[in-house]
C-alpha cells in the first residue's frame, strides 16, 4: 500500500508530471490526454477512451502502465463475452478430482455416524471445500483487483461486447469491488486504473458513460503527429519526417472508406527507414501505399491525386 | 473569480450545459465539482478539459460543450470599450472590488475602469435580476433594464444631473465623462444579455419543440418541422434497432444441461470433465408490415415507411408493403434507395387512392402468404375503412392462423373506431393487438412492444 502510494503520489502530482510521465514512457501525449490520467487517478474514476481505430487508445494503457511500473491486465472483449471468461471461473477439473478423493476418505469424514442425519450434519461441518478461494481461476478482472501493488487495467474494444456485459461491469468500475455469489465481495486492495476503450460501432449505455470519464482521442494535428512519430521510429530523417506527415495529413482530407491514422503513420515512417529513403517520391509512395491505406478503393481513389499530394507534401522543409 | 464559493459558479454552468442539451446528471455534477476542486479555476484550458473529460459523453455533446464553455465563460471577461486612461480625469475615487450596488460605486467602478470588478458587478446584478430565466429575445431590453437598474444606474444618473447642475467646470467634465462610460456599460449589458440568451434559452426551446413534436398527431405535423421529425424518427429507430438487433444464444449461467453434459463426456466414461450449460436461443423478429398509403391515412403513413425505412437498416428480416386499392411489396424500394425518393416513389405507385382492405388481404394472400410462419409478427397499419367494400376478414383470420400475431395499429382514436365504414371491430377478433397510433410516441411504444415480444 505504502508502495503503490508513493507510486501514486509522486507521478500524478500534476498534469504536467502526467505528461512528462507519459513522454517518458514514448506516449506523446496532448493536454486533454494528461488531464484525464491525472483525474482519472485523484477521482479514481475509469477512462472511456474513445475515437478513430490506430489513434493510440490501447497504447495509452501500455504506457500508462509502463510509466508507473505496474502490471497491466488487458481484456479483450468480443460478443458473447461473459463473466465466467471476465471474471472468475470455478476450477471445475480440480473439484470432479477432489470428489474422488472425497468418496475414498468419506468414511473417515463421516466416522462412525450411524445414521443419515448424523452423516449430513458431519459433512456440512466439513465446510463447504467446493466453493472456496482455492477452486477459484481468477480471470482478468478478478486478477486486476486482487493486484497488491495494484495495476493498469485495459478493457479493449468495450463496443463489441453485449449490453448484458456493460451492465455486469458497472458494480466493477464504480467501486472497484465484485460480487462472487458462493464466497461474497471481493473489493480492490489498491484500486486499479482503468481504461475503457471504445471504436463507438454501438452506442454504449448511458449508465456506463456516467461512471466514467470520456476521453476522446481524435487525429492529432501536424506537430503532434511529427513528435508522435519521432519518438517511436527514432532513427528518421526530419526532413522526411515532415514530409511523410504532411502527407498523411493531406490524405486524410480526402473522401475514403478508411482513413490512415497514427499506426499506419508510424508503419509507414518504419518501411521508408528500411528502405533507407531521404525524400518522398512519387513512385515509392506508390509503392508503399498500401501500408496506408487498406481498400483496394481507397488505393484506387487517393493514386489519382498521389502526384499533388506528394508535390506538395515535399515543399515542406 | 475568488472572493466567489467556487461551487456558484460551477452550479450554473452545469444549469447552462444542461439547457444546451448535455446529460448532466447530479453524480456527474458531484465528479465535475470534485474535478474542478482539484483543478482550480486558474488555469483556464485545464478547466475546459477537465469539465470535458467529465461532463461531456459524446462527441456530439462534446462540440456543444465547447461551445457553451466558451460562450459562459467569456461572460467573465468585461469589454469595456473606450478605456482610455488618459481621459480619465485625476482624483477619481479608486476602485471598489466589493459589493458596489450604490450609484457613488458604480460611477467610482466606472471611472476606476477596472473590468474584472465591473464584470463580477454585472453578474451580481444579472443574478439579482434572476437571468436565468430569460427564454425569448423580446426580453433582451428588459432584461438588461433590469441589470443596469440594480447596478445602481437611477443613483448614478441623479448624481450625475446634479454635478451638470453645479456648473463647476471640473464637475461637467467628470458627468461627460460618467457619461460616456455609462454608454459603453450600456452596450456591454445588452450584449452580455444577448450571450445569456443564447446560453440558457436555446436548449429549452429545442428540448421543448422536440418534445411537442412526440406527442403531436402525426397528421398535424407541419411541413417545416418533418426535418426535425426525420431525425427524431431516426434517433428513435437507432435506438429500438440497436436494442433488439442481436440475435444471439445466452447462455444461462448455472443450469447444466444434463443431457448434453452427459453425451459430451461419454468419452471419459461419463465422468463430467467438460459441463454444457442450458442455452436460450435469441431469435430476430421477423416483421411483415402492411401499411395503408391512401389518401385518408397518407400523413401517417409517411412516418410509418419512415420508421419502417429506419428499422430496416438494422433488422434483416422485414418484409414491408403498401396498399391502397391493391397491394405491393415495397421492401425492396426501402432497400434500394435513400429514403426520401423511396417513400415519394412508393407514395406515387400506389398512395393516395381510396383504400380497399378486401382487395389488398386478397392480394396479400396469393402472393405471400406461403411466407407467413409462426414466427412472424404482421403488423397493419390503418384506419380500417374500406369504403364499404367486402373487408374479407376470412383472410385475415386464415392469416392469424399462420402468423405469430397480428397488430392492427390504428390513426383514429377508439371512439371512431366501428362508425361509419370502419371496419375495425370485424377484423378486431383476428389481431393479437389493435391499438391507437397516431404520434411519434404511440408508434415508439408499439414498435418497442413488438420487438420485446419476439424476444
Amino acid at each position: 500500500m505504502d508502495d503503490a502510494a508513493r507510486a501514486g503520489a509522486s507521478p500524478l502530482a500534476s498534469i504536467d508530471a502526467v505528461e512528462r510521465g507519459l513522454g517518458g514512457a514514448g506516449y506523446i501525449a496532448n493536454r486533454q490526454i494528461s488531464t484525464a490520467v491525472y483525474l482519472s487517478h485523484h477521482l479514481q474514476k475509469p477512462i472511456l477512451v474513445e475515437g478513430p481505430a490506430g489513434v493510440g487508445k490501447t497504447e495509452l494503457a501500455k504506457s500508462v502502465a509502463a510509466w508507473l511500473k505496474l502490471p497491466l491486465i488487458r481484456m479483450q472483449c468480443y460478443e458473447g463475452l461473459d463473466e465466467s471468461k471476465a471474471l472468475y471461473e470455478w476450477k471445475y477439473g480440480k473439484q470432479l478430482l477432489y470428489t474422488q478423493i472425497l468418496k475414498d476418505k468419506i468414511n473417515s469424514v463421516i466416522g462412525e455416524a450411524d445414521t443419515l442425519a448424523a452423516a449430513l450434519d458431519k459433512l456440512h461441518a466439513f465446510g463447504d471445500v467446493f466453493f472456496s478461494h482455492q477452486f477459484l481461476e481468477p480471470r482478468p478482472l478478478l486478477r486486476s483487483l486482487q493486484e497488491p501493488g495494484g495495476a493498469v487495467l485495459l478493457i479493449d474494444e468495450i463496443d463489441k461486447s453485449d449490453q448484458e456485459f456493460e451492465a455486469f461491469l458497472l458494480e466493477i468500475l464504480s467501486d472497484y469491488q465484485v460480487t462472487i455469489p458462493e464466497i461474497g465481495t471481493v473489493a480492490a486492495m489498491v484500486p486499479p486504473i482503468v481504461l475503457l476503450t471504445s471504436n463507438s460501432t454501438r452506442d454504449l449505455g448511458d449508465a456506463l458513460k456516467r461512471r466514467c470519464l470520456h476521453l476522446h482521442i481524435g487525429f492529432p494535428d501536424e506537430k503532434l503527429e511529427a513528435k508522435i512519430i519521432a519518438s517511436r521510429v527514432p532513427g528518421i530523417d526530419a526532413r522526411l519526417l515532415r514530409q511523410l506527415v504532411s502527407f498523411v495529413q493531406q490524405l486524410r482530407g480526402l473522401d475514403l472508406k478508411k482513413v490512415p491514422s497514427v499506426s499506419e503513420t508510424i508503419d509507414w515512417a518504419k518501411v521508408m527507414l528500411l528502405l533507407h529513403t531521404s525524400v518522398l517520391d512519387v513512385d515509392l509512395v506508390r509503392e508503399t501505399l498500401n501500408v496506408l491505406l487498406k481498400f483496394e478503393a481507397d488505393i484506387e481513389a487517393a493514386g489519382k491525386q498521389l502526384a499533388g499530394i506528394t508535390q506538395k507534401a515535399r515543399q515542406v522543409v | 473569480m475568488a472572493d466567489v464559493p467556487a461551487s456558484e459558479p460551477l452550479r450554473r454552468f452545469l444549469q447552462v450545459a444542461r439547457g444546451a442539451g448535455l446529460l448532466v446528471s447530479a453524480a456527474e455534477g458531484i465528479d465535475a465539482a470534485r474535478a474542478v476542486d482539484l483543478v482550480g479555476f486558474d488555469d483556464r484550458t485545464a478547466l475546459k478539459d477537465t469539465l470535458g473529460l467529465v461532463l461531456a459523453k459524446t462527441l456530439d455533446e462534446k462540440t456543444r460543450y465547447d461551445e457553451v464553455f466558451e460562450l459562459y465563460f467569456k461572460r467573465g471577461e468585461f469589454d469595456g470599450k473606450a478605456d482610455d486612461p488618459a481621459v480619465e480625469p485625476a482624483g477619481a475615487p479608486g476602485p471598489t472590488v466589493s459589493d458596489g450596488m450604490g450609484g457613488q460605486s458604480l460611477g467610482s467602478l466606472l471611472a476606476g475602469g477596472d473590468r474584472a470588478a465591473l464584470a463580477t458587478a454585472m453578474e451580481q446584478a444579472a443574478q439579482e435580476a434572476g437571468i436565468e430565466n430569460i427564454r425569448f429575445f423580446t426580453q433582451k431590453n428588459l432584461y438588461a433594464r433590469r441589470i443596469m437598474e440594480r447596478m445602481g444606474l437611477r443613483a448614478l444618473e441623479r448624481d450625475i444631473e446634479a454635478m451638470r447642475q453645479s456648473g463647476a467646470p471640473e464637475n461637467l467634465g467628470r458627468a461627460k465623462f460618467l457619461s460616456g462610460k455609462i454608454e459603453s456599460l450600456r452596450d456591454a449589458v445588452r450584449d452580455f444579455v444577448e450571450r445569456s440568451l443564447l446560453l440558457f434559452a436555446r436548449g429549452e426551446t429545442e428540448k421543448f419543440r422536440e418534445d411537442l413534436l412526440k406527442t403531436t398527431r402525426l397528421s398535424n405535423i407541419e411541413r417545416r418541422d418533418l426535418d426535425r421529425m426525420r431525425v427524431l424518427v431516426r434517433q428513435m429507430a437507432k435506438k429500438l434497432a440497436a436494442r433488439y438487433a442481436k440475435t444471439r444464444r445466452r447462455r444461462l449461467r448455472g443450469q447444466l444441461d444434463a443431457r448434453r453434459t452427459l453425451r459430451r463426456n461419454m468419452g471419459w466414461g461419463g465422468i463430467p470433465f467438460i459441463t454444457v450449460w442450458k442455452q436460450r436461443r435469441i431469435e430476430k423478429p421477423r416483421v411483415m408490415v402492411l401499411c395503408d398509403v391512401s389518401g385518408s391515412v397518407a400523413a401517417m403513413s409517411q412516418f410509418l415507411l419512415m420508421f419502417m425505412y429506419a428499422l430496416n437498416e438494422a433488422l434483416a428480416d422485414i418484409r414491408s408493403f403498401a396498399f391502397a386499392g391493391s397491394l405491393m411489396e415495397i421492401s425492396e424500394i426501402l432497400e434500394k434507395h435513400p429514403i426520401e425518393p423511396a417513400i415519394a416513389q412508393i407514395m406515387s405507385t400506389i398512395g393516395f387512392g381510396s383504400s380497399n382492405y378486401g382487395n389488398a388481404f386478397a392480394d396479400f394472400e396469393d402472393g405471400w402468404m406461403q411466407h407467413v410462419t409462426n414466427k412472424t409478427t404482421v403488423i397493419i397499419l390503418g384506419d380500417a375503412r374500406g369504403n364499404r367494400s367486402d373487408p374479407r376478414t376470412d383472410v385475415v383470420g386464415r392469416i392469424s392462423l399462420r402468423a405469430k400475431r397480428i397488430i392492427w395499429l390504428n390513426p383514429e382514436y377508439r371512439s371512431a373506431w366501428g362508425t361509419g365504414d370502419s371496419d375495425m371491430y370485424r377484423y378486431a377478433p383476428f389481431c393479437g393487438l389493435v391499438t391507437v397510433c397516431n404520434t411519434l410516441r404511440h408508434l415508439e411504444r408499439a414498435i418497442e412492444d413488438m420487438l420485446e415480444d419476439a424476444l
